[in-house]
């Protein structure tokens, strides 16, 4: 790579991840442009429920996943601070089957160094009296909700400030590729509605569920389904602790306060077209059975808004039918590794909650291939107010 | 599921088509104009579905802001036959034929719909949290731990009401309805603020003396904030403080 002027990257994306890697890039000391062809945190990152996960929803099927959460919902709430709701959340069993469920939660919890409390069914509905009050028992894990928009938001505020570039409203059409070596992008401004290119050292997909269509302008494929889920808002605050369902990972088995609103999510099921994910009435509908199982007052509730969010999951076309077998964890491709193509690296996979981790990972191996030893100072960085990215 | 470009959603039946009168500004232009789209809806299709689905089938070239799809974020406020509203929560549905759509007013148009926001946190106090005490569900015993149940704040930061103020439309200068109302939910609830300090910013021509109580704030609120009420609290609290303040000088001689 080129000595002496700092190295330039350019970051395709403007979710959760793509934010995060340019603050972690900046601190390094790398020059760093960052394009978003919407408004910031418009694709996935602004669209899911909004949970800071403890990683007990992981903890039995995909402890990978579940040890990521629980370290990074730790880190963010230190660098974070005033940006959740930290009311922790509740795992409730409804049912026998629900209560055997309840002994690998509370083992995979434990090895996965998620603190846990038991409650009995009378402590359960002290701390939430609208839950169904045929909760059997339940188990007090730190889970939290995050603004799915604002959290990731004091990431790019941060970024901006330390000097990254962030252009919203730009669209990459096109990359530019000579000799195996991906050397920029060609951009659309949306605000001017002309045409131009930018130059990098290296440029990163971070582009989440439209990972596939950007890979494809290089040449190259990534293994990324495009997984929707449904969510359900509700007005009225039905709980002031996230509520899971004691169960193996399934519809309708969450309930995230937020706000003034409880948002019920979600179904599963794979797509296509991250652009054209639908929004299935019978899953709307799943949504009101499931989490009136949960919280009887769902059922009754004023709907407020019900959407489809689109998560990108690593797995092939044969391993996935709904998504729900697809691990949470994330990975970076360096397509030098994997294409023989220098120049392009992609960051995909991964929840909200493990944005900056995502980072870390990402821009180690950034580093790796420009010969950079700095170390990762983003554990430790407090992030500016997220009212700081519209700051001139 | 399906992708049937006829419907915007692609998993109901097509009920009926309306026309789309958008607003359309890039820079560099010499003024702005509209471009009309007849769209398929659905029962359930927001003004912010049948947006995308222009953006999809239709024109690529439409900016537009949005990110929650639940009116939490505050980033897709436009008007809509003259009306301030969130375009995620707004069902095409309940509209006439035909649905115009601009910009929300007083705020500095960047592309087409999509207004920067910069001016708009410029007029709010500095630092202000973002996080309150939750008031749902009072009977609720809090764990271990944890001492007291919190939420965010009402107020999602989507400009509505700054839009659909008439003094803001005539000066620049007023502070408006958003950051006052923002202001007076600090001093109800400091978390660390000066309340005096507040209490001083608000006490100016430009402050809470400017509103001329349309509550029109109150009307266009799409999150229960209620601004306008906010800043009658504030001027009561102004008032007061200089009853007492003369009070304190009478006895004083």
């Amino acid at each position: 790579m080129a000595t002496g002027a700092p190295a330039h990257v350019l970051i395709i994306g403007g979710g959760g991840t793509g934010g995060a890697l340019a603050h972690d890039l900046t601190l390094r000391g790398i020059k760093v442009t960052l394009v978003e062809r919407g408004e910031i945190t418009s694709g996935t990152t602004g669209r899911h429920h909004g949970l800071l996960h403890s990683g007990a929803r992981y903890a039995v099927g995909d402890q990978e996943s579940a040890i990521e959460c629980i370290e990074e919902n730790m880190i963010l709430r230190r660098i974070c601070p005033g940006s959740f709701e930290e009311n922790d959340g509740l795992f409730v069993a409804l049912t026998d089957e629900d209560m055997d469920y309840m002994e690998l939660l509370l083992e995979g919890c434990a090895e996965c160094g998620i603190p846990t409390q038991q409650l009995t069914t009378d402590e359960a509905l002290k701390l939430e009296p609208l839950l169904n009050p045929e909760v059997k028992a339940a188990v007090r894990i730190p889970d939290g909700t995050m603004d799915a928009m604002r959290m990731p938001l004091r990431f790019f505020a941060t970024a901006k400030h330390n000097g990254a570039k962030i252009h919203s409203y730009m669209e990459v059409k096109d990359l530019v590729v000579h000799d195996r070596v991906v050397s920029g992008a060609v951009v659309h401004d949306h605000v001017t509605g002309k045409e131009g290119e930018v130059r990098a050292d290296i440029v990163v997909n971070a582009t989440g569920p439209w990972s596939e269509k950007v890979a494809a302008m290089a040449g190259v494929d990534v293994p990324i389904r495009p997984s929707p889920g449904v969510l359900l808002a509700l007005r009225g605050r039905l709980c002031n602790m996230v509520v899971n369902r004691c169960h193996k990972s399934g519809d309708g088995d969450i309930v995230v306060p937020q706000r003034g609103l409880s948002v019920v999510g979600t179904s599963s099921w794979t797509v296509e077209d991250p652009d054209d994910l639908g929004l299935p009435e019978d899953h709307i509908q799943r949504m009101y059975e499931e989490g009136s199982k949960l919280i009887p007052a769902v059922r009754q509730a004023e709907f407020r808004a019900a959407w489809s969010a689109a998560r990108p999951l690593i797995g092939s076309k044969e391993q996935a039918d709904t998504g729900r077998e697809l691990s949470r964890t994330f990975k970076t491709y360096d397509h030098k590794e994997t294409d023989d193509l220098e120049g392009f690296v992609t960051i995909t996979g991964g929840k909200g909650t493990t944005l900056r981790g995502m980072a870390e990972l990402c821009a180690n191996v950034i580093c790796g291939k420009l010969g950079l030893q700095v170390e990762c100072s983003t554990r430790e960085t407090v992030l500016l107010p997220h009212t700081a990215y519209y700051a001139a | 599921m399906q992708t049937m470009e006829e419907t915007v959603s692609g998993t109901g039946a097509v009920t009926e088509t309306r026309r789309f009168r958008v607003f359309r500004f890039k820079r560099g232009d010499q003024t702005p104009h509209f471009d009309t789209f007849d769209v398929p809806i659905e029962q359930r299709t927001t003004v912010l579905d049948a947006l995308k689905w222009i953006q999809l089938h239709r024109d690529a070239s439409l900016s537009l802001r949005h990110s929650c799809y639940h009116a939490s974020c505050g980033t897709c406020g436009v008007r809509v036959n003259g009306r301030e509203v969130l375009m995620c929560v707004t069902a095409v549905h309940d509209l006439g034929h035909e649905v115009t759509v601009e910009p929300i007013a007083n705020i500095p148009v960047l592309a087409d719909l999509v207004v920067d926001m910069e001016e708009f946190y410029d007029r709010f106090p500095d630092q202000h949290p973002y996080v309150r005490r939750s008031e749902f569900n009072p009977e609720a015993a809090v764990p271990d731990g944890i001492a007291t149940y919190v939420r965010y704040e009402d107020c999602i930061e989507c400009g509505l009401c700054v839009s659909a103020c008439p003094i803001v439309g005539t000066t620049d200068a007023y502070v408006g309805p958003a950051a006052l109302a923002a202001a007076q939910r600090m001093i109800e609830e400091p978390r660390g603020a000066d309340p005096a300090r507040l209490i001083d910013w608000a006490d100016d021509p430009d402050g809470a003396w400017r509103c001329h109580a349309a509550f029109e704030c109150t009307e266009a609120c799409p999150s229960n904030v209620n601004p306008a009420a906010r800043i009658m609290e504030l001027r009561g609290m102004l008032v007061g403080g200089r009853l007492s303040f003369r009070d304190r000088e009478e006895e004083a001689r």
